[in-house]
């Protein structure tokens, strides 16, 4: 199997590899159009600030390529972000793939979220054998309301999405590959797809 | 619901954890990624590594230790201890460490935060801040407790969290080392002055502290060394009596 993590030098890509060897496989970096259009499962990452994440993926040309992949794509954390319409965050465009417009947490609660939350309202092939209220970690300032591609819902300030799901393409408010044995197992369903 | 974490903190000098540490478990103590892996599965949250080394070679050394660190340990962890510049945060999150904690660099070149903030974003950067009380005033010290500055604890917290910072690491040297409990009086002070995530640190003893610095210092994440490396308190036992006081937990 040929994972790619698009490598767009933005976030830390250097845990999700070894969580994915961990899990037995092996996963390649690149920003090469053909190499990522050519993988069996694509891994989105993101970590730091959305208007300039954004503009480095448009600098590649990236930002075209993703929204036609036709194989499982799995955007993560800030990834996940740039998926949706629009990202309060820097008054960022995104990829457009979820139908949604991401907004920043009030001050009514501490910001960022750092820490372990529930998930709940499973509704994705990828929480196969994972139970409702499972902890997953998570550190973010910005979230995705709960619209029709939500997959999974968290509480904090509000229920929120931390998973969406559109047709091949996944994302995860968290980090699998932090989240101890519960990320491991979403991430190997996501790779199982 | 998010819980309240619980963080082992690991002394590192020259790749090795520097404080004895008692684990039959483990075939060699001094391999910080062995006892990080083993905290990990005993269901600490969180991992801190402050680096202690004084040589030449401590950058490459460290980056070293993160990346070996991030192939083993499957939860967050983060890195403190002599980072003073973009160049030091950079590879110390390229090579998998999730968040750098800064400190003296901070204190002496604030805007030392706006630019890594600007550069990597505020998930990742925590502000450690030591104090202790002098004359019933919070002043921050630096070199591990042994300089006093004319900082108020209050205010450059304040400056901190405006500076972009994503979470506070406060540790009491009044309380370090003496296992009386944590500073909460303080920390509940920082955290109606602030608006992000407050890590407690200093003078962990026994579980009731533990509970008490979540319930009456609001404290949003407790870390300790001493009382896990000497398996004083086990981890799986502390957070199975804090969820039983009603304080969120993840169980494992």
């Amino acid at each position: 199997m040929k994972i790619v993590i698009i490598d767009y030098g933005a976030g830390n890509i250097q845990s999700i590899k070894f969580a994915i060897k961990r899990l037995g496989f092996t996963a390649e970096l690149s920003n090469d159009p053909e190499v990522i259009k050519a993988a069996d499962k694509v891994i989105f990452p993101g970590v730091g600030e959305a208007s300039s994440a954004m503009q480095k993926l448009k600098a590649t040309g990236l930002h075209k390529i993703v929204p036609e992949l036709k194989q499982p794509v799995l955007g993560i954390c800030l990834g996940m972000q740039l998926m949706c319409n629009y990202t309060a965050e820097g008054d960022t465009d995104g990829l457009g793939i979820f139908d949604v417009s991401v907004k920043r947490f009030t001050n009514t609660v501490k910001v960022p979220q750092i820490g372990w939350n529930t998930i709940e309202k499973l509704d994705s092939v990828l929480f196969k054998d994972i139970k409702e209220q499972e902890y997953v970690y998570l550190v973010h300032s910005y979230y995705a309301p709960i619209h029709e591609t939500t997959v999974a819902r968290s509480y904090y300030e509000l229920e929120y999405s931390t998973a969406l799901q559109k047709d091949n393409f996944y994302g995860t408010q968290f980090h699998p590959e932090k989240s101890s044995t519960v990320g491991a197992q979403i991430l190997n369903n996501f790779l199982s797809l | 619901m998010i819980t309240k974490r619980i963080i082992p903190c690991l002394d590192i000098k020259n790749g090795r954890t520097v404080k004895g540490v008692n684990f039959v478990a483990l075939r060699d103590a001094g391999d910080p990624v062995e006892l990080a892996a083993l905290y990990a599965k005993t269901g600490a949250d969180e991992l801190v590594f402050l680096d202690i080394s004084a040589t030449e070679e401590r950058r490459k050394t460290l980056a070293d230790l993160v990346l070996r660190v991030a192939e083993k340990v499957n939860i967050p962890f983060t890195v403190g201890g002599g980072i003073s510049s973009i160049e030091d945060v950079a590879i110390l999150l390229q090579n998998g460490a999730d968040k750098v904690s800064i400190n003296s660099s901070a204190v002496k070149r604030p805007v030392l935060i706006n630019e890594l903030v600007a550069k990597f974003g505020s998930q990742c950067i925590t502000v450690a801040i030591d104090a202790k009380q002098i004359d019933g005033q919070w002043k921050v010290h630096l070199v591990g407790g042994k300089v006093a500055t004319d900082l108020d604890l209050f205010d450059w917290a304040k400056e901190v969290e405006e500076r972009g910072a994503g979470e506070i690491l406060f540790t009491s040297m009044d309380h370090d080392g003496t296992k009386n409990g944590f500073a909460n009086k303080a920390l509940a002070q920082l955290t109606r002055t602030v608006n992000i995530p407050i890590i407690a640190s200093g003078g962990a003893g026994n579980i009731t502290h533990f509970a008490d610095t979540f319930k009456e210092g609001n404290a949003d994440a407790a870390l300790a060394a001493s009382v896990f490396h000497f398996k004083e308190i086990e981890i799986p036992v502390l957070k199975n009596e804090l969820q039983k006081q009603g304080i969120a937990m993840r169980l494992v």
